[in-house]
């Protein structure tokens, strides 16, 4: 596929990094916004988050482009999280 | 040349057989990377499946040695009680059955003796296969007022009530708590090593699903002899025959250990400190009703009448475990806990009493929430605690075919790319050399290590200091010992040789047992004793099967030297010298 280099170590370390934290970033925002208990709503989270760290890293080498997937990741990351603490009502 | 016409150029190219297409489509990925990095971007048509071939070509390759290592020894582990039993023959057999009041009676008066003034006492009653002996666990005892440690563990005779003295070993459980703890390393290495390549296994997972189309037809697809591509279907075979297995071992792998492996989403909700966790734990998991030590003496309860009870509820012989807090205070409280075998997902129902007056406080269903329930289903699945013997065999099987389809991606890999070396008359680089290196030595390496490890338990004298140690840094020792030689030898060599060597491992492992020990294949048939008759039998098929593989491997290799097949595949490695390609 021609991936080489430094593009190529961009691309992985989003679908390590950047994956993972959208991953967190979605476990974070399911466990603020489900209507449950926080426990449970954060135990939702955690056991989906699996499945969107792989939807990520899939995706990432779909799209093959390293700034594009860094945003991609980054920004709906950054937003999720904020929005999961801050629709709880339970951020300090 | 553009991508476009490439990819026609490959479409138009005289394959017919439908089944080819995946093999098509990753030879596509082979060429455009030896024509350079010119064609890197963009996306048409073809461009998703091969990207999707890529991405599974290199996450599995990247840590396929460790997945390996964790496929294999998590099967076994399937069969962890009965390992262990095999690796103390000085224990008697199970002794499921015995009366769970008495049993209780006696575990109660060791715990006395061993670990006085505890916050927690925990006995376990033989309930089954997981539970073959009674034991008991305590925390928190005084050594002040006489207690042998602040906390410890013990296996005890039901009969004497005398704790039993067998080898030290680290048995089955040692082998299958390898799967997660990578034995040697800290528990935050092991868990982002495992953690990781967990991860890698599913997206291998999913984009090999993506990239097969035909995958009901793959399943009766076999051609043998074929060099490249009957290592691909082996790999398809192994793979889709079981795929449900693997996709479930795989996330509910994660899952397990889901709260180590994402902190942060509890965290983010709760606070990062330990008591924070614990407070997340305790909403989730801890059955209600649980109080602080009061500080008060008041004597326990006799457990006669809640066992009783217990056993109404539940039926004869099936309370699995009892779990005092605080004994002997007035706030004592005992958990009852439910066998385990009659539910898939983990854990049972609970019962809560008062440890001073013996009322029952709670009824605890197993899921407390629809969320706990997903994931207990999940955790259940993946340790198949419930599945009773033929299931067992089929999770067994199961993750063989796993581990086969681990090794045989690895081994594609490396046939792959050598054959299209030896088309192009080019010397295998040091990446290639690499990989059939550590696939010999760790496909085969890591059975020898395993046999390694049942030969020490048996060899090693049983009062050495350390035993239980040395069992284990044996079976390392053997392993690098294994990839020293893979190293050293030419690649076919190495496989014939090892696989021999492990097939004789195996395969003399009844006669080891027989000459050490006075519960040899015929006695155990004799006694109905069928955890060691299982172990024996299992031990020599897998013995023949990888003898019989070795034969395989070495008539074809006088195949090559009488020039019917004129790919030297194992011997360019050693006569070319390296560095020149």
């Amino acid at each position: 596929m021609g991936l080489t280099g430094s593009r190529l170590a961009s691309l992985v370390a989003a679908a390590l990094v950047g994956g993972y934290a959208l991953a967190t970033a979605v476990g974070i925002f399911l466990g603020g916004i489900l209507p449950m208990p926080r426990g449970e709503a954060a135990l939702v989270g955690n056991l989906l988050s699996f499945a969107v760290y792989a939807g990520a890293v899939i995706w990432t080498f779909v799209v093959r482009r390293p700034v594009k997937v860094w945003l991609g990741l980054m920004i709906p990351a950054c937003a999720l999280v904020t929005g999961g603490l801050l629709l709880t009502g339970r951020a300090g | 040349m553009t991508r476009t016409s490439m990819g026609k150029g490959l479409g138009g190219s005289p394959k017919v057989d439908g089944s080819l297409k995946a093999e098509g489509s990753s030879k596509a990925e082979g060429s455009s990377k030896a024509e350079g990095s010119s064609k890197a971007d963009g996306s048409p048509a073809g461009g998703f499946r091969q990207a999707m071939s890529w991405l599974h070509t290199w996450v599995g390759l990247t840590l396929g040695w460790v997945l390996f290592f964790i496929f294999l020894t998590g099967t076994v582990g399937y069969f962890d009680t009965e390992i262990d039993r095999w690796m103390q023959p000085e224990l008697p057999q199970a002794q499921t059955g015995l009366n769970s009041t008495d049993t209780a009676e006696v575990l109660l008066d060791r715990l006395r003796v061993e670990a006085p003034g505890a916050d927690r006492w925990f006995l376990t009653l033989p309930a089954g296969r997981h539970q073959p002996y009674p034991g008991i666990f305590w925390q928190g005892a005084s050594t002040k007022a006489g207690a042998s440690a602040a906390s410890g563990e013990l296996q005890v005779n039901g009969n004497t009530g005398e704790p039993f003295s067998a080898r030290d070993t680290g048995g089955g459980q040692l082998l299958y708590q390898m799967h997660w703890r990578l034995h040697y390393l800290s528990r935050t290495q092991a868990d982002i090593i495992v953690g990781f390549a967990t991860m890698f296994m599913l997206v291998a997972l999913i984009t090999g699903i993506i990239i097969h189309k035909k995958i009901f037809r793959d399943l009766f697809t076999f051609r043998p002899g074929k060099g490249q591509r009957s290592w691909l279907d082996a790999h398809n075979v192994l793979s889709v025959v079981a795929l449900p297995f693997h996709l479930m071992i795989t996330y509910s792998g994660l899952i397990f250990m889901g709260f180590s492996y994402m902190p942060l989403i509890v965290a983010a909700h709760y606070g990062v400190d330990d008591e924070a966790r614990q407070q997340f734990i305790s909403e989730v998991f801890d059955p209600p009703g649980l109080v602080d030590s009061a500080r008060e003496p008041a004597p326990l309860v006799p457990l006669g009448h809640l066992i009783a009870a217990a056993e109404d509820r539940w039926g004869e012989n099936r309370v699995r475990s009892i779990d005092i807090r605080h004994p002997g205070d007035s706030n004592a409280r005992i958990i009852f806990y439910e066998n385990i075998e009659r539910r898939v997902a983990s854990g049972g129902e609970r019962l809560i009493f008062d440890g001073v007056s013996g009322e029952l406080l709670h009824q605890v269903p197993p899921a407390t929430s629809a969320a706990k329930g997903a994931r207990d289903l999940f955790v259940g699945l993946h340790e198949g605690l419930f599945a009773p013997p033929v299931l067992r065999w089929l999770f067994f099987f199961s993750g063989l075919l796993g581990s086969g389809m681990i090794a045989t991606g690895l081994v594609l890999w490396a046939v792959k790319r050598r054959q299209r070396m030896e088309k192009k008359h080019r010397l295998p680089h040091l990446g290639l050399r690499l990989v059939e290196k550590l696939n010999v030595g760790t496909v085969v390496g890591l059975p020898i290590g395993i046999a390694a490890y049942f030969w020490a338990n048996r060899l090693l004298p049983v009062a050495s200091v350390g035993r239980a140690d040395w069992e284990v840094h044996l079976m390392f020792l053997a392993w690098l010992m294994v990839l020293i030689h893979a190293a050293c030898r030419p690649n076919h060599r190495a496989w014939v040789e090892q696989l021999a060597i492990a097939g004789l491992a195996f395969g003399l492992l009844p006669l080891l047992n027989l000459l050490t020990t006075d519960r040899g294949l015929w006695h155990s048939l004799v006694a109905n004793d069928w955890v060691f008759v299982g172990f024996d039998l299992t031990v020599l098929i897998v013995g023949l099967m990888l003898g019989w593989t070795a034969w395989r491997v070495w008539q074809k290799r006088s195949l090559i030297d009488t020039g019917e097949i004129s790919i030297k595949q194992g011997r360019s490695a050693q006569e070319l010298p390296g560095g020149q390609s």
